[in-house]
């Protein structure tokens, strides 16, 4: 996996990024049309990511979330429009030039997606190996040591292969190969989907520790309406192919789309929203004055 | 890994302190994490300078893992840009030799400070035992695994005769049209490999076998070598190893994929036997068109031949297919044809095992596919000998 070689011009470019990149959104997506044949996911979309934000992207089924996040990453080619990451049109980029950008994030697929002949350590380390081949084992075994950890899982399960572990330590896992090349963007696709509400609640907090620590930016699609409200800074809506609103859950309600209404006035999300608030009155005794 | 030390061609070194420490040289050049030392009233101070990320650490790490001396404090005041790799590889750093961290940004702390909770000595390594104790435990794995392989494939065989015989008893369970899409694959679509494989054998047997008759004049008798050969041993013979190649491997694929996606387990809650929806038919289906490949494949060998003579023997094409006739036994068409269905039996059952016992993940399709061939191809020439001894005695030399 690590044979292929990466230019060095590209590695130096990926340094260079930040200093040229000064921009206020990581993410910038202009008149983006995707489409499946005849059938049009989306037509003539607009989004921009701010730096260090969790935007939670969310939208019924079949609106094209996943299929936004695969043209950002690359793995849609879309049928025209813009996509800027970190300043760089990623839709334009020849292959070399890609991989700058691609070795700044770093992405969470739905069922964890990892090398199932492989531990989580050798999981973490292939990215590393991949783009940094001058690393030695010695710091390559640290550092899968340390992820693991970083990621709420046990000392033990570096050791251990995708099968022996549960549906949540496999999601732990596979954010700890997202994060291993210290991405200043994530992906995040349904992190939450197929957790107890426990281990739910654990990864939205470990999600937003994670964020601050490491100052990143997330791009979240979700269901989880608790996840909506207890992580994400903005929501991004996805309905009639294009983003119909961004903006805080407050601001959101504001809007009079009757998708948007339904979906927040749902008895589910009143529910999610009164956990939250609630949950605040729990951290703030004080009445959040601290 | 080509690159490992392309940072070492294409940069000075220059000495600071006594040590090499690489500095880039050329404007474009990547940036790299560099350390210096400084000596001041016996406290020894070492200030890191440039990115601290994982991109730019290659070179200063194994440098600070090799630091010999004590260190007081880690100077951290000119560290650009820093991660959880770079932080890692100070806090080991500064852990090492009992120094003190200064001079880092806010941001800086926040990361040691992440590091440090999460550092720990657990061992990343799967355990693995001592050879010797891996190959008694490997032997014993092996023993233990071949008698529980034994007795899961008679179990398996028992529930395919179990469901055979619900079947025949409610002919209505029959999932006919499972096993006209099986016979399709597993018999049609086969006929022009089976067939061009067939043809050159014949050719080369003609050939050959005239090579060597030739001496003893009796060049004549490469008819009664294509037609025996072929349809009592080779036509049948090769047929079950194309067929086990073909079919048996897709079955094995088939059936492993579907468990692994649980299709199989939903097969079974919905209260569909997946022996009689998926195995069965594929059983029948191989033992059904296996005679009639194999028939399908002694003719086409025997036109090969027949090419051959018509070329090189000066035996008219015709007259070679009517000497066949005459000198091929009916008995040699009997043994192919009996044992054409035991070899499709032989093939399907492999297949169809080694595919429902595929558990845990995508690489065990493989191995199983692989085990599903070997085997079925070893069984049918095992059981060949078999034959070829037992219809000998019988009288059907």
């Amino acid at each position: 996996m690590s044979e292929q070689n990466i230019p060095e011009e590209a590695l130096q470019e990926a340094q260079d990024i930040p200093p040229e990149f000064d921009g206020e959104h990581p993410i910038r997506i202009r008149g983006l049309t995707n489409a499946f044949g005849e059938f049009k996911v989306h037509d003539d979309l607009n989004l921009d990511v701010k730096r260090g934000e969790i935007i939670g992207v969310v939208g019924g089924s079949g609106t094209g979330k996943s299929v936004l996040m695969r043209s950002i990453i690359g793995l849609q080619i879309p049928e025209s429009g813009e996509i800027e990451v970190f300043g760089r049109n990623i839709t334009e980029a020849e292959p070399d030039e890609e991989i700058g950008v691609r070795c700044r994030w770093g992405v969470l697929f739905q069922g964890g997606a990892l090398f199932s002949t492989l531990t989580v350590a050798e999981n973490v380390q292939v990215p590393l190996k991949q783009f940094y081949p001058e690393l030695s084992q010695e710091l390559l075994d640290e550092i899968a040591r340390y992820k693991v950890v970083l990621t709420g899982l046990p000392e033990d399960a570096a050791a251990k292969y995708p099968s022996e572990l549960s549906g949540g330590m496999k999601k732990r896992a596979g954010l700890a190969r997202a994060l291993a090349l210290d991405p200043e963007l994530l992906f995040l696709d349904e992190p939450t989907a197929g957790l107890d509400p426990i281990g739910a609640a654990k990864f939205d907090e470990l999600t937003r520790e994670l964020t601050d620590t490491l100052g990143l930016t997330v791009f979240l699609i979700t269901h989880d309406l608790d996840t909506l409200y207890a992580i994400c800074d903005r929501v991004a809506v996805l309905a009639d192919k294009q983003v119909i609103a961004v903006g805080t859950i407050p601001e959101l309600l504001e809007t009079d789309h009757p998708w948007i209404q339904e979906y927040f006035n749902g008895p589910r999300s009143r529910a999610a929203a009164q956990t939250h608030e609630s949950g605040k009155a729990i951290d703030n005794p004080d009445g959040g004055k601290a | 890994m080509a690159h490992c030390h392309h940072y070492l061609t294409t940069s000075t070194t220059e000495v600071v302190a006594g040590r090499d420490v690489y500095t880039h040289s050329t404007a474009n050049m990547r940036e790299w994490a560099e350390y210096s030392v400084e000596e001041r009233g016996g406290r020894v101070t070492v200030s890191i300078t440039g990115p601290l990320v994982v991109s730019s650490i290659g070179a200063l790490d194994p440098e600070l893992r090799d630091f010999g001396d004590s260190v007081q404090f880690v100077d951290l005041a000119g560290v650009g840009r820093i991660d959880t790799v770079g932080a890692w590889v100070v806090h080991r750093f500064a852990q090492e030799k009992g120094a003190e961290i200064i001079g880092g940004s806010e941001s800086a702390m926040v990361l040691i400070d992440a590091v440090e909770e999460c550092a720990h000595e657990a061992d990343i390594t799967p355990p693995r035992p001592f050879a010797i104790g891996r190959i008694s435990e490997g032997v014993g794995k092996q023993v233990v695994e071949f008698g529980q392989g034994a007795r899961r494939n008679i179990g398996f065989l028992g529930a395919i005769l179990t469901s055979m015989a619900g079947t025949f008893a409610h002919p209505g369970r029959l999932r006919l049209r499972a096993l006209v899409r099986q016979m399709e694959l597993v018999g049609v679509t086969a006929l022009p490999i089976v067939g061009l494989m067939s043809f050159l054998i014949g050719i080369v047997i003609a050939q050959q076998g005239a090579v060597q008759l030739r001496q003893f004049g009796a060049e004549a008798f490469t008819v009664n070598l294509v037609g025996r050969i072929t349809l009592r041993e080779l036509g049948v013979l090769m047929t079950a190893i194309m067929v086990a190649g073909r079919s048996g491997s897709a079955f094995a694929a088939q059936l492993g994929t579907m468990k692994l996606t649980e299709e199989i387990d939903a097969m079974r809650t919905i209260g569909v036997s997946p022996m009689e929806a998926l195995v069965l038919p594929r059983i029948l289906a191989s033992v059904l068109m296996m005679p009639l490949l194999g028939f399908y494949a002694s003719i086409m060998a025997i036109i090969g031949g027949a090419v051959i003579g018509d070329l090189m023997l000066g035996i008219p094409f015709w007259t070679f297919i009517a000497r066949v006739q005459e000198v091929v036994p009916t008995h040699d068409f009997w043994v192919g044809m009996i044992k054409a269905p035991v070899f499709g039996l032989i093939v399907a059952l492999a297949g169809c095992y080694q595919g429902m016992q595929v558990k845990g993940n995508a690489e065990e399709v493989g191995l199983r596919t692989t085990m599903a061939v070997v085997y079925a191809i070893f069984m049918v020439i095992v059981l060949d000998a078999f034959f070829a001894v037992f219809f000998t005695e019988i009288g059907w030399g």
